[in-house]
């Protein structure tokens, strides 16, 4: 029963540094030079591995702990989504809220262990992350307020599931709606570019890059390691409110989220090619508008 | 039929999120036009069967919200030399999450209001809001344009609630109404053209300091 879950959840985490590849690659292929190749953040990962780990004096077991936090959250989050559509490997009532406050707690971890190395610098790219996950985290219980309306459902498994197929014909605006707010979060939440861009290094407009300054080697890793995943979880929200996974048969349901894994990561990269970062005062209003598609759902269910 | 006209004023609330989230003055004529386009397909999806009177009126509104007036806003921007909206009254964001009370408030109200037939159960509240947001637009916006953008999305608001009449509202009155908005558009044009010649800017805060 729970060997399909988990199987669907290692695929995923097999899958899901390959996403920011495929992002990167999209975007250099829209704006005219070749990019780097998709399998690029495997090799940096195993490269990382192999080496050592720098501390810095002033740092605590604060700074230790933050990637290994990070990445363990995250991995915690995926077991809570059904990413076969049958059922997920951890499962509740109202995990929603489980699932948010994991995503809280590695970026809170992160920016903890950025506070950690006394840099100021470092502490102005926390505050900067915590601001917009201020603002992204209302949106993201909207999105999942539209999907507990629709399915009646508290957990996530429940809401994603079986349910969603069948309500999917009735409620098709909001959850499309959701989704799409979703695909705005998942750009704010994993630092892509209308709110941050991954490629920079430019001191005054670093906001994820800058907190992971400090870490080196296998830590390092845990931290990209874990950002690919938290694209992928998100992707895979935006992929099963659009096609109700649990209306497939569940060995058909893995190549369907993988297959809308590639598009969302793909849809990134067209984002980011076709954009430019947005300033810092005005991305609270990106995710302000993410939320109100979300409201606009929301309002749609309660007529 | 009925799926159609549904997503067509879904598209309709969301050029409204487009209007007051940008500060770009093109983006906001723009989303404009998109607007007026879905407004001219709307009669046709909304009662089937192609009668002379509905096939007009499309056609009427088409040219005039999607095509005419749009272009006229665009050559009214280039001749002012206006390009974004900078300090409004009320934030974008405030303005966005306002507008997402907007459309609560007038789902709320929809209920409300007992009218024979409405045609489709989202026409009355997506009237609603439209006329709420273009209401926000035109008192919260600083430059004269902007506040011409927003009498054109009041002004839409009040035309998808006719919409829910079209049958018992004579085509003429519906050509008259066209025929006001696009001689009003082009008065506030000129205005506009005139206060950027005498004040060099089109901040319509400016004009209290009028003084004979």
């Amino acid at each position: 029963m729970t060997l399909g879950p988990l199987l669907a959840l290692i695929v995923v985490l097999a899958v899901a540094p390959a996403l920011p590849g495929i992002a990167t690659r999209t975007r250099a292929f829209f704006t005219g030079r070749r990019g780097a190749p998709v399998l690029q953040l495997y090799r940096d990962l195993a490269k990382l591995g192999r080496k050592g780990v720098v501390y810095s004096r002033t740092t605590t077991p604060v700074f230790r702990a933050g990637p290994i936090v990070v990445v363990a959250s995250v991995l915690v989050a995926g077991a809570l989504l059904p990413l076969n559509g049958h059922g997920a490997l951890l499962s509740f009532s109202g995990d929603l809220v489980a699932f948010t406050g994991l995503l809280g707690l590695g970026r809170f971890a992160l920016v903890l262990a950025g506070l950690d190395t006394g840099s100021s610098f470092e502490g102005m790219g926390a505050s900067r992350e915590v601001t917009i996950s201020a603002f992204a985290e209302p949106a993201l219980f909207l999105c999942f307020t539209v999907l507990v309306l629709a399915t009646g459902e508290l957990s996530l498994a429940g809401m994603l599931g079986e349910r969603l197929a069948a309500v999917w014909p009735v409620a098709a605006p909001s959850l499309a709606l959701a989704a799409a707010a979703l695909f705005m979060l998942a750009l704010a939440e994993t630092s892509r570019v209308p709110v941050d861009d991954p490629a920079t290094h430019l001191e005054l407009t670093m906001i994820h890059e800058v907190i992971v300054l400090d870490h080196s080697g296998p830590e390092l890793a845990f931290i990209l390691f874990g950002n690919a995943v938290k694209l992928a979880l998100f992707g895979a929200l935006v992929v099963s409110v659009l096609v109700p996974l649990g209306g497939l048969q569940p060995l058909l349901a893995v190549p369907v989220l993988v297959g809308g894994l590639v598009l969302v990561a793909i849809g990134v990269g067209i984002v980011e090619a076709s954009m430019a970062r947005l300033r810092m005062n005005r991305v609270p209003q990106f995710l302000v508008a993410a939320g109100a598609l979300a409201v606009f759902g929301v309002i749609l269910l309660l007529r | 039929m009925s799926g159609l006209h549904e997503l067509l004023l879904l598209c309709v609330v969301l050029t409204n999120f487009w209007v007051l989230g940008t500060t770009r003055l093109s983006s906001t004529i723009r989303a404009t036009a998109i607007q007026g386009a879905l407004l001219a397909a709307l009669p046709v999806t909304l009662h089937p069967g192609w009668s002379l009177h509905l096939v007009a009126l499309a056609a009427g509104t088409f040219l005039v919200k999607a095509v005419v007036l749009p272009s006229f806003l665009f050559w009214a921007i280039r001749e002012a030399a206006v390009r974004r909206e900078i300090e409004p009254l009320i934030g974008f964001s405030a303005s966005l999450a306002l507008g997402a009370v907007a459309v609560a408030l007038s789902f709320g109200i929809a209920q409300r209001i007992p009218l024979p037939e409405p045609g489709s159960t989202l026409l009355i509240p997506v009237a609603l809001s439209t006329v709420m947001v273009g209401l926000l637009v035109l008192t919260t916006r600083n430059k004269a344009l902007s506040q011409v953008v927003g009498y054109l999305v009041l002004e839409n608001g009040i035309y998808v609630f006719g919409l829910s009449q079209a049958e018992r509202v004579p085509f003429l009155v519906e050509l008259g109404v066209l025929l006001d908005i696009f001689v009003g558009i082009f008065i506030m044009g000129i205005v506009v053209f005139h206060i950027n010649r005498a004040f060099d800017s089109l901040d319509s805060t400016r004009l209290s300091e009028l003084k004979d």
